[in-house]
């Protein structure tokens, strides 16, 4: 198992570099120019030199080779500075974006607060509402219950985020006065009364994305505790005299989550990213919102490094999820 | 029951007019019709029948370990311990279940839970049933894969079943079901799975444990040749329904309903001279949908008359121990009395 891990990881270097190579060819093919925004009236030889200084003036190669060394060693190197205080990066140019300047890394640890609260928050509660769901769901296949389930749940999947987003907003903070409809970033817990505002603002983007995300899975959850309840192991655990709890709860659940588990873990890199729709309903400065500036901005060093992020975390997470799966599933061998 | 001086023949678990009938799309599926019959203490029942006729959900039935719906035991009355379990309480059958009456099924394969140690599994029993200590359950779990022939016990303790051949599997499950030191094993064709020498052995394993512990077994089979190593008596089914009862050796010697006879045809004399070829029996067994209200094996019995189409015939008496549900049988013993 042990050797495996480490196997998939150094497996997944050449992946990601792959990956990384082709993105960056991806995003140089695309049309748009990162000076086409700057004002009319800078003359031509100024736009070219801005050009220049962004780099643009070099080849590809060297500009990916460029890009690579700051990505991988410049940008580490200066976290290392900062955490330790020597001075390891010296002078060396990190990531920077093209609209405001400033490191890419930087914007996105100041973003991911916001992402990690609004959309993580609601991929946990997604996921807590969904398994009890799924399991009562297929221990009572066909009652009013699995019916009410399966209708709430075809819902969830079939109306987009800013329909049911929009929907909130209007019910909700329009008409019943509830809750914001836009989510204040700036706003700082510090007491008990901004403590009830921070849930107040979090409640409607969260359960937006949160029964996005439990309508999935609890269909997961449903179809494989469907999967293991007939087996002939359940009616040997009856046949021992067991509580049906320990049963079903025991016995078919601790099968049944081997693949949910699974399917748990690759989704976890879509909290990441796939909150786009819904942080822009919601205006939080998330990291969905933040890669759809940089994209409307050709601000291209920031989507290479958000999109490439994104492909990190789903390399890593489909890792964890199979070696998840190894932990779980006994006769799963890895070698 | 507790009144009588208990003797060898006092049954442990006595079956009375037990019906089961499936709620299906189709109709209801009438899977045991008015079963009857006795298991003493000590002995080896076997139970012999085609596919389908009902062997399985006869035993399930009895303690209620069938889904309903579809199941639902309309009728009876089975007597274990003093209580009926069809009338007793979810708790009360839980106790008897894996505590008094043990089960082992067909396939070992799918038997045991794939995600668990076979010491969790005994443990468990053992925990449930004996209120034992961690510690306890996990000797006594050693203890009883040695009984049931494990070698290398304790450390097999935290071995997954996967980890286990078909045979020692089947060693495991019968190690599970005689945890709790049953009265009535319940065994539902568990060598079908196997091939002949690890059947062979389990089968000398269960005829140990049996001399050993004492325990009354019940033993479901498709193979006669099986029924003829090991069991006392025989309950024959068709249908749904009890056609013949004997001891085993009455049965061989003079099998009173047809289908018995097409069914001792079938076995392939393997030990004789010649290989006989097997012959399987004519015919389709009926549906089972709605009551019978004549023999169900007339479309396919070579001695039927007209008598046999317009009645269902009863367990009729052939001699000490042993009746069948035919009507040659009244016949006969006409003859015999005449
Ligand atoms: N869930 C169900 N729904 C409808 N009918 C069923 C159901 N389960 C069993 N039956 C019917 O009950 C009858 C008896 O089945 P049972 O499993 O007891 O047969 P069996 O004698 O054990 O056969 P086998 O030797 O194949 O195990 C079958 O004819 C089957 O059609
Ligand atoms: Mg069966």
């Amino acid at each position: 198992m042990f050797d495996y891990t480490i196997r998939r990881t150094l497996l997944a270097i050449p992946t990601l570099l792959f990956i990384s190579l082709i993105l960056f060819l991806l995003l140089d093919l695309a049309p748009g120019d990162p000076t086409a925004q700057l004002p009319l009236t800078i003359p031509p030889e100024v736009k070219e030199k801005i050009r220049e200084s962004l780099g643009l003036g070099q080849p590809l190669v060297i500009r990916y080779l460029l890009w690579l060394q700051q990505f991988f060693v410049n940008e580490p190197l200066h976290y290392l500075t900062e955490i330790t205080g020597w001075d390891l990066s010296g002078d060396r140019q990190r990531v920077l974006s093209w609209q405001s300047r400033s490191p890419v890394v930087d914007i996105i640890l100041q973003r991911l607060p916001q992402t990690l609260w609004v959309v993580g928050m609601s991929y946990v509660v997604g996921v807590l509402i969904a398994l009890p769901i799924g399991i009562i769901s297929a221990y009572r296949q066909y009652s009013w219950f699995d019916q009410i389930g399966t209708f709430v749940s075809m819902i969830g999947f079939s109306v987009p985020t800013f329909f049911t987003g929009v929907l909130l907003i209007v019910v909700f903070s329009v008409e019943l006065g509830w809750f914001p409809s836009i989510y204040d970033t700036t706003h700082v817990v510090d007491d008990w009364s901004s403590f009830l505002f921070q849930v107040k603002q979090m409640i409607m983007p969260t359960m937006v994305l949160a029964l996005y995300n439990a309508a999935q899975i609890s269909r997961f959850m449903r179809a494989s505790m469907l999967d293991n309840l007939n087996q002939d192991f359940v009616r040997t655990a009856r046949s021992k005299g067991l509580r049906e709890s320990t049963v079903v709860l025991v016995h078919v659940l601790r099968n049944s989550m081997i693949p949910v588990v699974t399917v748990i873990a690759l989704g976890v890199p879509t909290v990441f990213g796939g909150a786009i729709i819904t942080e822009q309903v919601f205006k939080v400065n998330g990291l969905g919102q933040l890669l759809i500036t940089a994209i409307q901005a050709n601000d291209i060093p920031m989507v290479q490094s958000l999109t490439f992020i994104f492909a990190i975390l789903i390399v890593a997470f489909n890792l964890i999820a199979d070696v998840l799966y190894g932990v779980l599933d006994p006769r799963i061998r890895y070698d | 029951m507790k009144s009588g001086a208990p003797n060898e023949q006092s049954p442990v678990l006595s079956v009375r007019d037990l019906c089961t009938v499936f709620g299906t799309r189709a109709g209801d599926v009438h899977a045991v019709n008015s079963v009857n019959f006795e298991l003493s203490a000590g002995e080896i029942l076997g139970v012999v029948g085609e596919s389908g006729s009902g062997k399985t959900v006869t035993m399930m039935s009895m303690l209620r370990l069938l889904p309903s719906p579809p199941a639902n035991v309309k009728a009876g009355t089975v007597h274990f311990e003093g209580r009926d379990l069809l009338q007793a309480t979810d708790k009360e059958l839980r106790r008897i279940r894996g505590g008094r009456i043990g089960f082992i099924f067909q396939d070992p394969m799918t038997s045991l839970n794939p995600v668990f140690s076979v010491g969790f599994q005994l443990r468990e029993s053992l925990r449930r049933h004996l209120g034992m200590s961690r510690k306890a359950a996990s000797k006594r779990s050693v203890e009883l894969l040695e009984m049931v022939g494990i070698p290398d016990a304790e450390s097999r303790l935290s071995a997954f079943p996967h980890q286990f051949s078909g045979g020692m599997r089947q060693r495991v499950m019968i190690a599970i079901a005689l945890a709790c030191d049953p009265s009535v094993l319940i065994a539902d064709e568990p060598t079908t799975a196997l091939d002949v020498t690890i059947q062979a052995q389990i089968l000398e394993l269960i005829r140990d444990l049996r001399r050993d512990l004492g325990m009354a077994i019940i033993w479901i089979t498709h193979d006669l040749g099986v029924i003829a190593g090991i069991a006392n008596r025989v309950l024959v089914m068709y249908a749904g329904q009890i056609v013949e009862h004997a001891r085993v050796e009455d049965l061989f010697a003079n099998p009173s309903h047809p289908y018995t006879r097409a069914l001792i045809s079938t076995v392939p004399a393997v030990r004789g001279h010649r290989a006989k070829r097997l012959n399987s029996i004519e015919g389709q067994a009926p549906t089972l949908l709605g009551m019978p209200n004549s023999c169900p094996f007339e479309s396919r019995c070579s001695s039927a008359f007209a008598r046999c189409a317009q009645e269902a015939p009863h367990r009729m008496q052939v001699g000490s121990s042993h009746d069948a549900a035919c009507f040659l049988v009244e016949n006969a013993s006409h003859v015999a009395t005449n």
